[in-house]
């Protein structure tokens, strides 16, 4: 990043003087608030239409003659599959409640990342291909000439959306800015026209069964590396069966989790505690992904890629499945898989073997978000902590976009923070729950070359974050999110430096006390603890 | 500009209405089939959209969920942010579409000394919209006194609290004010604020003007031009029954208002104003967030198979690496 944040923060909000139907954009000068193209090779392995080498920032586009056609029939197919796109095609009433609820806006002002503004960009081409008055009346009516630079125009908005769904909280009609969002991509699409950072995730997971590309052995590898990192932290031995049929439980957990920083911790924390309670559970080669980068491309990638997670359930016997800690991946989990992939009358209702809790939320889908099982296990006694080890930690808690407005997810993990840890301090209320701000990375845009952008969009989380920063001292930013976590600590070093970012297992691994451990002088992280230090 | 184009339009619809007003012979043309006309194109219209949106399914369960989700026993449900049932949703989509629920969310962002964000309640547009809306209901069921004879209760007890002032005579309706105000405001602060401005389109000028244009009307028959109400309602009266006739007493203005009223009806189906119909079916808000316990069906969603990748594919493929590793099952194992 060049940019300093002080030069940053001069956002200019006042719209500029030129009219918004002009599509134009330079993408040489906007570097760096930009995604890659998807390469070739991730499109030709995915079986995505017209794989070709190409920039942004060239000329010529490589699209096929009859682009136009191309998005034509496919918007009409859409409206054909999906009424909300119909119905948020329709209702705006661009009443400009969501104008400044996107954080795409907030940190750079660009008035085209208003919610309203970027559906209009979609909407202004409804109204000129598929509406009456549209048809005869043109721009009056606010229709929109479909042309090669409003092409170019939708792949740096609608790549510069993050899915998060914030405005659609605030909309009076609910029009979801994600739902709109997805559905350009799909069109975009269509012209094999993409960015890298979600197809290159996307066919690694077709292949390997994970986004990072990682192969069966060198997964059993980094698990057993984290497992020898945990024993000489811990002294406990873990051997977490990989593969293994016939156990209760299939764990499934974003790949980063077990592949980066500070995902990892989060990894060591989840076989404390499944060790911790004796869970007959196993992890996956084939299934090793939560994650779901299909999501961010259309609709029949996210149900190739979930496919798997059913599947290997079937294939290995389980009874019901765990999930980790990832967003995007839940709100594939909770709002999609069971339609695409189900039902999965081959498991069993979820019920966990230690508690005796029945997982009533989940009995269709047979799926448990691991915050769910851990507060249950909390609520009941059943784990042995010792919350002064996270004593070194002045916590805050980050909401994920999709647990959040996707899942409702905001109490339980609440709750187990309460319980292993002592210190612990809101973000101002605007700023959480079902009002959180995004990382600014989420939807595939957390690459490096989009670094200018994920550091705008992520403005307002991270300004939320020093709030806490300064008035408590908060030293570690929370979440359960694996795309968080590889995101956030490039966020936090840029606009809080002093704050470092953790899943809510992570600090549940500190604070449990295993059987048979030694005394613990570090945490998860290898530093040592509060009151510990030499 | 974009407000100009629409401030024309509205003129011009104006101007043509008065004129022809002016000439008796036009007259059975724009209190009789308008009014007919507007009503036919509404009601198709409207019956085309919604059906058209119907038509379409809705693959997937979708709500924006806004509070705690139902999990487990000892963490507090929130019933209406996150319904779970269908009562629970229907109490959301009422608190939706009753009191604004939404929009009464609305914060405004500001960058303080030029490196804090704050996000302060901010409920003008709530205020403004929910006074538009009610004040503009209670006026149309107020008009129904002119079409029912007799009047019914519920609507004399409405002009009873309406004109509960009694400042003026005719006693003075407080929506007639609350409505003229308000749109004023929604005007107002769509012509004001730069980023409105930015993206408003004459569409949203136009309905602004129109329903300016037809409450003006209104106001001024009943306030200052004293418009001979029997009459009025005789004309009414033959519209609701299939007899129409033009009523003697009526001026130009009372034209302009009937007319107005159609072209916002006949409007209606084509523009934004569907909302009206369109909040009740949007998949964000309509639907439980049970996702989990109850499966959603797509109905095409067998029709467009996906090209997965099986274990078998994937055991063929890192077969050596699998068994290297002690991670391959054989058969039989």
């Amino acid at each position: 990043m060049k940019k300093t944040p002080e030069e940053l923060l001069q956002i200019q909000y006042p719209p500029p003087k030129t009219d918004w139907m002009d599509p134009t954009i330079d993408f040489e000068a906007r570097r760096g608030t930009w995604s890659y193209p998807g390469a070739a090779k991730n499109l030709e392995y995915l079986g995505f239409p017209n794989p070709r080498e190409w920039s942004p920032a060239d000329e010529d586009w490589k699209l096929p003659d009859n682009w136009k056609e191309i998005i034509h029939e496919g918007f009409l197919d859409l409206l054909g599959r999906f009424r909300s796109i119909k119905i948020f095609m329709d209702c705006c009433v661009r009443c400009g409640a969501c104008a400044d609820k996107c954080h795409f806006f907030i940190g750079s002002g660009d008035p085209k990342n208003m919610p309203v503004l970027r559906a209009e960009l979609l909407r202004s081409f409804y109204r000129k291909d598929f509406t009456t008055v549209g048809k005869i009346l043109g721009k009056i009516a606010g229709g929109r000439e479909l042309t090669i630079d409003v092409i170019k125009e939708w792949y740096y908005y609608f790549y510069q959306c993050t899915e998060c769904r914030r405005c659609s909280v605030f909309c009076p009609y609910g029009i979801d800015t994600a739902e709109i969002t997805a559905m350009a991509r799909e069109l975009l699409n269509l012209l094999g026209i993409n960015i890298n950072w979600a197809a290159e995730p996307a066919a690694n997971c077709q292949r390997t069964g994970n986004h990072m590309g990682i192969p069966p052995h060198t997964f059993k590898d980094n698990v057993e590396f984290l497992c020898e990192e945990l024993e000489e932290i811990t002294g406990v031995h873990i051997d977490p069966p990989i593969n293994k049929k016939g156990a209760d439980v299939l764990f499934i957990v974003p790949s980063a989790d077990y592949f980066a920083d500070p995902g990892i911790y989060t990894f060591m924390g989840y076989l404390l505690l499944l060790e911790h309670i004796g869970l007959n559970y196993t992890l996956s080669t084939y299934a090793s992904e939560g994650g779901n980068f299909g999501l961010f491309l259309s609709h029949d990638t996210m149900k190739r890629l979930n496919y798997k997670m059913y599947a290997e359930a079937k294939r290995l016997g389980v009874k019901w499945i765990l999930g980790g800690e990832c967003g995007h991946m839940w709100r594939v989990v909770h709002q999609y898989m069971d339609t695409m992939n189900g039902p999965a009358d081959f498991l069993e209702i979820p019920r966990s073997p230690i508690t005796g809790t029945v997982f009533e939320n989940a009995v269709s889908t047979k799926m448990v978000h691991i915050c769910e099982f851990t507060a249950d296990l909390i609520h009941h006694g059943k784990l042995k902590l010792d919350p002064t080890r996270n004593d070194g930690w002045k916590v805050t808690f980050h909401d994920s976009c999709n647990p959040a407005r996707g899942l409702g997810l905001l109490e339980e993990p609440r709750y187990i923070l309460k319980n292993v840890i002592n210190k612990f301090f809101e973000m101002p209320e605007n700023t959480i729950r079902e009002q959180t701000f995004c990382c600014g990375g989420g939807a595939g845009l957390g690459n490096d070359e989009n670094m200018e952008m994920r550091m705008r969009g992520g403005l307002p989380r991270a300004n939320a974050v020093k709030y806490v920063h300064e008035k408590h001292d908060v030293n570690i930013l929370s979440c359960i999110c694996a795309i968080d976590r590889a995101v956030l600590p490039a966020l936090v070093e840029y606009w809080v430096p002093g704050v470092e970012v953790s899943g809510i297992h992570e600090m549940v691994g500190n604070a449990l006390v295993m059987d048979g451990e030694k005394e613990r002088t570090t945490n998860l992280r290898d530093e040592p603890l509060s009151g510990k230090e030499e | 500009m974009r407000s100009l184009q629409a401030l024309a339009i509205v003129a011009a619809l104006c101007g043509i209405v008065m004129v022809a007003a002016v000439v008796p012979g036009f007259r059975p043309l724009l209190g009789i089939a308008v009014p007919y006309l507007a009503l036919i194109v509404f009601l198709l219209g409207m019956t085309a959209r919604v059906v058209g949106w119907a038509r379409s399914p809705v693959p997937f369960k979708i709500p924006t969920v806004c509070g705690q989700q139902r999990s487990l026993d000892f963490l507090p449900h929130h019933k209406l942010e996150s319904p779970f049932t269908s009562w629970q949703v229907f109490g959301r989509m009422a608190l939706e579409v009753l009191t604004f629920r939404s929009l009464f969310r609305n914060t405004q962002s500001s960058l303080t000394a030029g490196k804090n964000l704050a996000y302060e309640p901010s409920k003008w547009l709530w205020a403004g919209a929910l006074a538009f809306h009610w004040s503009f209901l209670v006026i149309l069921l107020r008009h129904l006194r002119l079409f029912l004879e007799p009047v019914p209760r519920g609507i004399l007890f409405l002009e009873s609290v309406d004109g509960f002032f009694q400042v003026t005579v005719p006693t003075l309706f407080l929506t007639d004010a609350i409505l003229v105000a308000a749109l004023l405001f929604l005007l107002g602060r769509r012509l004001l604020d730069a980023r409105l401005r930015y993206f408003s389109l004459p569409a949203d000028y136009f309905a602004l003007f129109l329903l300016l244009v037809i409450a003006g009307s209104g106001i001024w028959m009943r306030y200052f031009s004293k418009i001979d109400v029997v009459g009025i309602k005789e004309f009414a009266m033959g519209l609701a029954t299939f007899h129409p006739v033009v009523p003697a007493s009526a001026g130009v203005i009372f034209y302009l208002h009937i007319v107005m009223v159609g072209v916002l009806f006949a409007y209606f189906p084509f523009s934004k104003l569907v909302h009206l119909g369109g909040v009740f079916l949007s998949p964000t808000r309509n639907l439980p967030n049970n996702n989990r316990a109850r499966r959603h069906v797509n109905p095409w969603n067998d029709r467009r198979p996906v090209e997965v990748h099986t274990y078998e594919e994937y055991e063929e493929e890192f077969h050596d690496k699998l068994k290297a590793c002690g991670l391959l099952q054989e058969d039989g194992e």
